[in-house]
């Protein structure tokens, strides 16, 4: 398996990919912002594809756009938590424009580059040359070294926004900060995964986590090691069955660790951390609790 | 043929125009369609947009793409795998709401589930190598390519959903507003809750046929947050809702018929267009007020 230059390629920048998806994802879940991640991905979508239409690099068109986004959607929500409805119909406008991008770019270049959206959608982590790995190997370390500068503020405006703000924390700045951190990491997912699907291993192995424990620092090296673990999977699945597309298996390793994290923890009660962790939790409901992986 | 008539471009003569727009059969049946879907998204998008499930809407919306494909690779028709699987993405969505955790635990799970799906339909795509060229139909539909029977289908289903709606929308708005009064009350929440979400998911899974399981969501969310914009009253709100999913609809496709751009981008930029409009028109409103109300800075 790694006596294939791909093969080593890919398992190099999933791997650091991986990791900052999940560094991050552990904020985006935290802070209940995976719609925002939601929204960044189709951001990634339109960047590429309009970078491809107008003869730019499209990774340039892919950082800038989903960077950007980031930006826009800490400004645009209330308070830097951005509100659902907004970014539902931002994300909507955004896919119609890629939607146009795609079929100018299709129209335009009719010599077999009918593929170009496919890839833009769902990754080519067997595709990236040793120049793509460097340079996700490096915006992935930024990435990192970027959140856990600002992690613990961050994690204390994401716990209690009010009481941060009020103790001199700047929780707006940290929230866009946030963002167009979850934006760069959101560009390099989607070259190892696809634009449609970076939302899965920003969402499913912080999930798992935030399932396992309630500690932070527990749980960010949790959500890591299942984001890094998940890729690992999914590639090797995929070097083993080449019919099986490697993002598709990235993705469903990462869900079956969650699957497998909510199955475990089901039998202790985890309400009470939920409480604990989180400001916006819902009061103890006079109904049962039913487990959610239906 | 077709092809020559589409690029014969506008006249600047509206009642030729419109003749020309209604010539063919095909744009009479992406007309009734886009009324149909028009209609059907307006109702359940304001519901969508009321109860905060806009997550959750564009999550059944995308799990339309794997029944498509499953469906595809199967050998079933196609419609089946729409519906079924939009029906199981209802049943997961509503086991996510019913747990009540917290808000973070419920993205984070409908977020899984979101990739998991996009992550199959890629994977059944991928195995029934046939289809890579429908790919991106699978995903942005084909509004120009609707028989007659799809319309019949179409209307059926929208006729069943905004039915269901209205026949429930008392005690939906009431759960919507204030779960925890009308559970009190005696209203059943969690059943409300899970049969609106499976009547989101049928209209999704009837809508994506059309429009491609990428722009359902369009239809359904921006119209509703334009009308929730500008009332909070529900029989205006809905009303104001299905008449800018009408409007946006025909424009859209009129735009599409006179050019050779595709019609999902032309109703999303035109529903973003109108949202963006009202936003920026209510925030006019209200500096101006607050200036007439309080003089000294705040």
């Amino acid at each position: 398996m790694f006596a294939h230059e791909f093969m080593r390629n890919a398992l190099l920048a999933g791997s650091f990919v991986g990791l900052a998806c999940g560094l991050v994802g552990y904020f985006v879940v935290l802070r209940a912002q995976v719609f925002a991640g939601d929204a960044l991905s189709h951001v990634a979508f339109t960047g590429a594809l309009a970078a491809a239409v107008f003869g730019l690099d499209i990774r340039t068109g892919l950082f800038a756009a989903t960077i950007l986004g980031g930006i826009a959607l800490g400004v645009l929500g209330d308070r830097a938590r951005a509100d659902d409805v907004v970014i539902g119909s931002l994300f909507a406008w955004t896919l119609g424009l890629g939607v146009l991008f795609l079929s100018i770019f299709t129209t335009r270049s009719s010599a077999g580059n009918g593929t170009a959206g496919v890839r833009v959608l769902f990754g080519s982590i067997f595709g990236l040359s040793s120049v793509d790995v460097r340079v996700s190997v490096a915006l992935a370390v930024a990435a990192s070294i970027l959140l856990l500068a600002i992690a613990r503020p961050l994690l204390f405006a994401s716990l209690d926004a009010a009481v941060a703000a009020a103790q001199g924390v700047p929780v707006r700045a940290l929230g866009i900060g946030f963002l167009a951190i979850v934006g760069l990491v959101a560009a390099q997912a989607s070259q190892a995964v696809g634009a449609l699907l970076l939302l899965g291993l920003l969402a499913a192995p912080a999930g798992a986590a935030q399932r396992i424990t309630g500690n932070p620092l527990r749980g960010l090296l949790l959500s890591a090691g299942f984001s890094v673990g998940s890729v690992w999977i999914g590639l090797t699945l995929s070097y083993a069955f080449p019919t099986l597309p490697p993002s598709s298996m990235i993705i469903a390793s990462a869900v079956g660790i969650y699957v497998l994290a909510v199955a475990a923890t089901a039998a202790r009660d985890p309400r009470a951390t939920w409480h604990r962790l989180t400001s916006r939790g819902h009061s103890p409901a006079a109904a049962g609790h039913v487990h959610d992986h239906s | 043929m077709i092809e020559a008539a589409l690029f014969q471009g506008l006249s600047w003569n509206p009642i030729t125009d419109l003749q020309q727009l209604f010539a063919f059969q095909f744009m009479v049946n992406a007309l009734e369609a886009g009324t149909i879907v028009a209609v059907m998204a307006g109702v359940t998008g304001w519901f969508m947009v009321l109860r905060k499930q806009t997550f959750a809407g564009h999550t059944l919306s995308v799990i339309a793409f794997p029944g498509a494909a499953a469906a595809g690779l199967a050998g079933l028709p196609v419609a089946l795998g729409y519906f079924s699987f939009c029906g199981l993405g209802a049943l997961a969505l509503a086991g996510i709401a019913g747990s009540r955790r917290s808000l973070s635990a419920e993205s984070a799970a409908i977020g899984s589930l979101q990739a998991l799906a996009l992550g199959l339909g890629f994977l059944f795509v991928s195995l029934y190598h046939g289809v890579l060229n429908g790919l991106d139909s699978l995903l942005f539909g084909t509004f120009l390519g609707i028989t007659s029977r799809q319309v019949g289908v179409l209307l059926a289903v929208a006729v069943t959903a905004v039915t269901l709606v209205v026949v429930a929308a008392r005690p939906l708005f009431f759960a919507s507003v204030d779960a925890d009064v009308a559970r009190a009350r005696g209203v059943p929440v969690a059943l409300l809750g899970f049969g609106f979400l499976l009547v989101l998911g049928l209209s999704v899974a009837a809508t994506s046929q059309i429009t491609g399981a990428l722009l359902v969501f369009a239809l359904l969310v921006t119209p509703a947050a334009t009308a929730h914009q500008l009332t909070s009253r529900a029989v205006l709100g809905i009303a104001l809702s299905v008449a800018i999913a009408l409007g946006v609809t025909w424009l859209g496709l009129a735009l599409a018929y006179f050019s050779v751009y595709p019609v999902g981008f032309y109703v999303t930029s035109l529903s973003f267009a109108v949202y963006v409009g009202v936003r920026v028109g209510r925030f006019i409103a209200r500096r101006r007020q607050d200036v007439a109300l309080a003089p000294e800075p705040a």
